[in-house]
């Protein structure tokens, strides 16, 4: 024990005591009591799912709710739509690769074919902020058509609302839309079984990472672009090899991690991903090296994962790979009745770690 | 990216392993002291693939940890105040002050703001010459550079609205007070290599021969941590305790001349107190008399604040190898990743959390969390 602890004056703590007290170290412990909202509360993590499960959830109390997938399937005079809406408040506005005209048109369409859904109509509300330029609306607009019009889908009706000056980001959208689920296709997350083929339709990461280079002013010397696409062509592929897709998820906010632990979750089985086997773009994994990010954790706007059936995964993987939206589809790994609920990785280097739900917003670290 | 893949390699990995595996005859508990070589460790699921003679003690290098409760609640007060552009690192956000933490004073109204470095919120001081910008200067010998750069800056350019609320903590103290606490079982350390890139090799020798420890100077990619650790155990093996350098290709000896003038410029050494931990003399910096007008502390006037810790969890023992953490009695029941107690089941760098997370692989799965809708 060093003596001189003993007396030392302090300048920025309470009284020193004979030596460090590591028997008494405590730190920071995140809050679990919100009494107002936070950012985590939208970052798709598990403060999300506590908004869902603990607020929502008991005052809608409907048991269509629980099924916990992207889009719910409904039956409506005897057709099986499935039904989605989304809001999008993305900033920038124009980013490489896109705009939240493309996102909101892809983000619904993607939840809808996450359910196997022919994507058909959608609805668009603006909330627009009072000074915008109409020269951006008319942009957003432009694109909003454009992306509908590639994905073969109608915008059906609409809403605009004008917010004062300082309310809002100039632009917010919120789309919501339905499609046809074809007869004999059951796709939701609680189908995951032990077995299955993980597959997950191209390189992670892109749209996060796009996102932040721009919003943060970061310069990475190249140029990262969104991956934002609409997925309807690349299930409909999927689905002419067989219709028996046991789940299909689009890895948006909390990305790849955050979706498989979701289906295992909801499945009550495990996932093992070999990590050598996820690809991830080297521009995306040098970011997030600088920004002390997890890609499995970073967003997309145009891959899919799947979880298919063993006897069905080669013909499933190669119809994938024919498609522009699937060419870089690899296997990334199985599901497995051990750990139930709990994603689990093998490194590169033979060692295991459980990809966890992210708690919100993914924050760069400090060091 | 150069100097990224060719660190992860998997083969050379398992050709280190081996080494280390040949090397050892007894247990060995070696220290890894910074927080971004337990991110590694956990990440790549290095601590499974050494020999059981090998244990890891994760050390307490994680600068947002041991960011004392007080200078967080100092933060919390001046990001409230209005008029205040309040900017920081983003995983500060989420460390919880006495009653709240930065997220909550934004989703309050407070101007809360990530940066990725302290000249960004120079540059806010600058676009925003009506309103107060406080960058909080937090961390260990690495941050400390660009956050005196800053400063100097402000000064220079005549940026009278810009201040920083410093807390920085430096890592040789930290040492010595590791060994000098009585039940001590760390046998030999890697050190921060980053914090080595700046400050070079000249504080250790001296730590190396009095507490008869071995010293290697670690990178922060797996086989940067695996030569570390090879090192470590062959001088243990030997009965050797000099100081190694193992991350030659970023830590010169000196370390980075031009970094510590400017160190030595803006700052002078304090006394700090480590959250949880108590007050470890010298072991920190604050700016220095002559850029007191840049200090947030005096601008602001936040001296009275002072805070109590509660000692609510074990950890500190846990640090120090004493105990398992599931040995704990919260561990798992009243502490888990998403309700923690302490420091090491923070964030999946923590030895709690880790220990949560791979011995729930053995156990039935606890109950997880509703999903969110969509």
């Amino acid at each position: 024990m060093a003596d001189t602890l003993a007396d030392t004056e302090t300048l920025t703590g309470p009284a020193p005591t004979a030596a460090p007290d590591f028997a008494g170290y405590s730190c920071p412990l995140p809050l679990r009591d919100h009494p107002r909202v936070v950012m985590g509360h939208g970052g798709g993590g598990a403060l999300s799912a506590e908004l869902v499960a603990h607020l929502f959830a008991p005052a809608f109390g409907n048991p269509l709710l629980n099924g916990l997938a992207d889009s719910t399937v409904v039956e409506l005079g005897g057709a099986r739509l499935a039904f989605s809406t989304d809001s999008y408040v993305v900033r920038p506005l124009f980013f490489p690769g896109g705009s939240i005209g493309d996102l909101a048109v892809n983000g619904t369409v993607n939840d809808l074919a996450m359910s196997g859904a022919r994507p058909a109509y959608l609805s668009c509300g603006f909330i627009l902020e009072e000074g915008v330029e109409t020269a951006v609306v008319a942009r957003v607009a432009d694109a909003i058509g454009a992306a509908a019009r590639t994905a073969g889908v109608q915008i059906a009706t609409g809403d605009t609302k004008v917010v004062e000056a300082g309310h809002g980001d100039g632009i917010y959208l919120n789309t919501a839309g339905i499609g046809l689920v074809p007869a004999g296709v059951d796709i939701r997350p609680q189908r995951a079984a032990p077995g299955d083929v993980v597959i997950v339709s191209g390189e992670i990461g892109l749209h996060g990472v796009a996102i932040m280079s721009v919003r943060e002013g970061l310069e990475f010397g190249v140029e990262i672009e969104s991956d934002c696409a609409a997925l309807g062509g690349l299930v409909d592929t999927m689905l002419a090899v067989t219709p028996d897709l046991h789940v299909l998820r689009d890895p948006t906010r909390g990305g790849l991690g955050a979706a498989l632990n979701e289906i295992a979750s909801a499945a009550g089985v495990g996932v093992e991903i070999r990590e050598r086997a996820v690809p991830v773009p080297a521009a995306v994994a040098n970011a997030c090296a600088v920004l002390g990010l997890d890609p499995m954790y970073v967003a997309n706007e145009g891959k899919l994962v799947a979880f298919v059936p063993r006897e069905h995964a080669d013909a499933v993987l190669a119809a994938m790979r024919s498609h522009p939206l699937g060419a870089r589809a690899a296997v990334i790994g199985e599901c497995v009745p051990d750990h139930p609920g709990m994603v689990v990785a093998r490194t590169a280097l033979g060692g295991t770690r459980v990809v966890d739900l992210p708690m919100g917003e993914q924050l760069p670290r400090i060091c | 990216m150069k100097y990224l893949e060719e660190f992860q390699n998997p083969e050379l990995a398992r050709g280190l392993l081996a080494d280390i595996r040949a090397t050892v005859t007894r247990p060995w508990a070696l220290m890894e002291v910074c927080g971004g070589q337990t991110h590694t460790i956990i990440r790549h699921g290095i601590d499974q693939l050494l020999p059981d003679e090998v244990e890891l003690i994760h050390g307490p290098g994680c600068p947002v940890c041991v960011t004392p409760l007080e200078v967080i609640d100092k933060a919390l007060e001046i990001a409230a105040r209005p008029g205040v552009i309040f900017c920081s690192f983003g995983d500060m956000l989420r460390v919880p002050g006495t009653d709240r933490d930065l997220f909550r004073v934004r989703g309050e109204g407070g101007d809360v703001r990530v940066v990725y470095s302290p000249l960004d919120a120079l540059r806010i001081a600058e676009q925003n010459p009506q309103r107060e910008v406080v960058f909080f200067g937090i961390g260990f010998e690495t941050t400390a550079p660009p956050n005196a750069m800053a400063v100097h800056q402000a000064r220079k350019r005549g940026i009278r609205n810009f201040s920083m609320l410093v807390s920085h903590v430096r890592v040789p103290p930290a040492i010595d007070a590791i060994m000098n606490s009585p039940d001590c079982r760390v046998q030999g350390f890697l050190a921060a290599g980053h914090v080595c890139s700046v400050m070079g090799t000249g504080e250790y020798p001296e730590l190396a021969e009095r507490h008869r420890v071995p010293i290697v100077v670690t990178g922060f990619e797996p086989l940067d941590i695996l030569e570390g650790i090879r090192l470590t155990v062959r001088q243990l093996e030997r009965g050797e305790h000099t100081v190694e350098n193992a991350y030659a290709r970023a830590v010169r000896p000196e370390g980075n001349p031009a970094a510590r003038d400017m160190l030595e410029d803006v700052f002078e050494v304090a006394d700090r107190a480590w959250r949880g931990i108590g007050v470890i003399p010298a072991s920190g910096w604050r700016l220095s008399e002559r850029y007191r007008d840049h200090d947030a502390e005096y601008r602001f006037d936040v001296h009275s604040i002072a805070t109590c810790e509660p000692a609510r969890c074990r950890s500190g023992e846990v640090l120090q190898g004493l105990i398992k953490p599931h040995q704990c009695e919260a561990f798992g029941a009243d502490c888990t990743p998403r309700t923690p107690l302490g420091a090491t089941m923070v964030s999946s760098e923590g030895a709690c959390a880790a220990y949560y997370l791979y011995r729930r692989l053995g156990t039935p799965a606890a109950p997880r969390e509703a999903s969110p809708v969509g």
